[in-house]
């Protein structure tokens, strides 16, 4: 028997020895599925405000899209970022005041680039209210390839407020489990020294959120 | 050992970390003299316990999820085969190669040869129990393969040649300034004037990594879950280290315990939500990374997962017991553990430390008689019950342990074929009249209150409670007491 076979006949002749004698019960889905406020609403947003400043996100909250590019140009100023990589289907009204250099990652820049740029402006496939999460999408032309959202030190994310929902239940529905996904809620952090958090190690050390939507 | 072939089996011995040189009281007994490890210890644990408890009461379904953890995790055990075979159907769809590994050395092997592959000399680790467990790292060294661990906690344990003792912090043993000292002593580079401010250390291990991040070819990562309908693997983690290992290098080599499957993509609504807040006691952890496969011009370009038995299959034959691998490895047991909390992750002896190491490691092990440092495990515990009240995935902790206990005494050898065959007999005429006589006989008892202070323990445990107040008893050994034990009950 190869170790495919022998692992398989072992786990086959396990599952029947030591099989529950009254069956396993069909699980149970009594949980939430879906959460308290709605999706896109005005109190979701809100809510998503409170969750990631707790996680020390900084968040800039703006009525509507023609008003992104103002607050990304601020954000970057803010931090003196001269240079910022940006996903391919980045949109380019975002950035219209933005006067920091821009390196588009097309075609993709080596890893060693990524490192040289200040920052990273990204936008977001779903944001959860709950949490605090915003998930990036590698497949989605304004979220990009993971490398690019990992490497740079400080990272912008423009998250719609049509994306937020309330609960990590409703946030799975809409994600494609087959793309790359990355699951952000505040900046990188750590808890293993004396289990107490302390933000900032290897991914991005500042996070700044643009949220666009009713406020 | 003789194994029948296709029959389940446990753990080989002489390879990984499933087993200690000496049982625990006789452990727990040096740990307790150790006033600082004690310190250090209940310091780390009642932060988190509060933690913990506010994040939890803010969901108001959380007794909801938990069922539905258990059931999920029920539901893989009963099927795990074919989930299995799913879920390597999924992912070689998407471009990934499936190993299966039946135990430790097989795995070691199999990932040494797949980083020879490459031709690479050096890799980038995230934490992985799994890996710990058999003992890759060391494995690879013999083959002239650097590993460099990458989680802050692990590199603190790899840079002081220490042993990892609790799964969320491995190095939760130490503080602050030894941490400093372990760094200005073993960091290649540091600033000499490092304080040990939290931050300034987390800092120090960033500079450190960080080349090494940015040029490594080979990732080594373990899985918290991975979807059989999707092949999609799940790592949950906080610093970043993982997103850097599972993204940057070429290949990306996963080594994942078959229990690790569940069976929808969808059931992740359940953990994601159920894991952080037991564990970090966050609503959510700083990154989760979730991939399936290979993605074209993004991340590792070749992608292996490792499937690994090491003992597993012994303990899935357990109708009762097989509830240890519905663990999700949050650590919500050792935190609110009072054993945990003054005896410390090492005197476990296992990986796997803690109320539900205590009855994992013997079950992937077996036990091979009275010297078999894990036959004494499940006296490792008071029965307070804490454990199950903290469980995300209400793993009934303390029934378990009786059983084990049970075990430990019935099987002084390691089991065989005949015993796996045996126990579906056995498993029948369990009654809740038989284990409440069972329980008497064996002297046990709920001898701790939920204020967690333990004031007596049965034999062996007394020997090391009584240690706090007074000199130990000059008692028998704990080989006596098997003995003496063991012959009552035949
Ligand atoms: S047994 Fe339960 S509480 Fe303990 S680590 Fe596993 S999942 Fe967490």
């Amino acid at each position: 028997m190869n170790a495919r076979e022998e692992v398989l006949a072992r786990l086959r002749a396990a599952r029947d020895a030591g099989a529950p004698r009254d069956g396993v019960p069909p699980t149970p889905r009594d949980y939430r599925r879906t959460g308290t406020l709605a999706p896109g609403s005005a109190e979701v947003v809100d809510r998503l405000a409170e969750t990631l400043t707790d996680y020390k996100a900084t968040v800039h909250r703006v009525a509507d899209e023609d008003e992104v590019s103002a607050a990304v140009a601020g954000v970057l100023e803010d931090a003196g970022v001269t240079t910022f990589v940006a996903p391919p289907g980045l949109p380019a009204r975002w950035l219209g005041e933005v006067t920091a250099r821009v390196r588009p990652d097309e075609p993709p820049l080596s890893v060693a680039r990524l490192d040289e740029v200040d920052a990273v402006v990204t936008g977001a496939a779903v944001a959860i209210a709950d949490t605090g999460t915003f998930v990036l999408d590698a497949s989605a032309p304004d979220q990009g390839r993971r490398a690019i959202s990992l490497v740079p030190d400080h990272h912008v994310c423009v998250v719609r407020a049509a994306d937020v929902v309330s609960s990590v239940p409703e946030a799975l529905a809409r994600l494609d489990p087959s793309r790359p996904l990355t699951f952000v809620s505040g900046p990188s952090a750590t808890s293993d020294i004396e289990l107490d958090r302390v933000e900032g190690v290897h991914g991005p050390r500042r996070l700044d959120v643009v949220l666009v939507g009713p406020m | 050992m003789t194994t029948d072939l296709g029959m389940p089996t446990t753990a080989p011995d002489g390879v990984g970390f499933l087993r200690g040189t000496e049982s625990f009281p006789v452990a727990a007994h040096r740990a307790l003299a150790d006033t600082q490890l004690r310190r250090n210890l209940g310091h780390a644990t009642r932060t988190i316990r509060g933690k913990r408890a506010r994040v939890v009461a803010e969901v108001p379904d959380w007794e909801e999820l938990r069922r539905a953890g258990e059931a999920i995790k029920a539901d893989t055990m009963a099927r795990l085969p074919e989930l299995l075979e799913q879920l390597e159907e999924a992912v070689t769809a998407r471009g990934g190669v499936v190993h299966w590994a039946r135990d430790a050395s097989e795995a070691n092997a199999v990932v040494a040869s797949l980083v020879r592959g490459t031709g690479a000399d050096e890799v980038v680790k995230v934490k992985s129990i799994a890996t710990q467990e058999i003992g890759l790292n060391e494995a690879l060294a013999e083959q002239g393969i650097a590993a460099t661990e990458t989680d802050l906690a692990e590199l603190i344990v790899q840079l002081s040649d220490d042993r990892p003792s609790h799964f969320l912090v491995p190095a939760i043993h130490r503080n602050r300034s030894e941490i400093r000292d372990i760094f200005l002593r073993a960091l290649p580079g540091v600033d000499p004037d490092l304080t040990d401010e939290p931050r300034r250390l987390a800092m120090a291990a960033r500079a450190h990594l960080r080349r090494k991040f940015l040029s490594a070819r080979v990732g080594i990562s373990g899985a918290n879950f991975a979807a059989a309908d999707t092949g999609t693997i799940s790592v949950v983690e906080s610093e970043g280290n993982g997103r850097m290992c599972l993204t940057l290098p070429d290949t990306l080599i996963t080594v994942m315990g078959v229990e690790k499957v569940v069976p929808r993509w969808s059931d992740m609504e359940v953990f994601l939500q159920l894991l952080p807040r037991s564990s970090t006691a966050e609503r959510m952890n700083p990154y989760t990374s979730t991939w399936s496969g290979v993605t074209p011009g993004d991340g590792p370009q070749a992608f292996h997962l490792v499937l690994l038995d090491n003992g597993r299959s012994n303990v899935l034959a357990s109708p009762e017991g097989r509830a240890a691998l519905h663990c999700i490895r949050c650590s919500a047991c050792l935190n609110v553990c009072p054993v945990y909390e003054r005896a410390g992750g090492h005197a476990y002896g296992s990986v796997y430390p803690g109320p539900i190491g205590a009855v994992l490691s013997p079950q992937l092990t077996g036990i091979s008689g009275p010297d078999d440092p894990n036959a004494s495990l499940p006296y490792a515990s008071s029965l307070c019950g804490a454990c199950f009240d903290a469980c995300p995935v209400r793993i009934d902790i303390p029934n378990l342990l009786v059983q084990q206990r049970a075990a430990s005494i019935a099987s002084h050898r390691t089991p065989t074929a005949q015993d796996v065959a045996m126990r579906t007999v056995a498993a029948a005429m369990v009654s809740p009249a038989r284990f409440r006589a069972a329980e008497r006989v064996l002297g046990l008892g709920r001898f701790a209150g939920r204020s967690g202070r333990i004031r007596f323990l049965p034999y062996p445990g007394s020997q090391w409670t009584s240690a706090r107040d007074l000199p130990a008893p000059p008692a028998e050994t704990f080989r006596q007491w098997w003995k003496r034990t063991r012959g009552s009950q035949s």
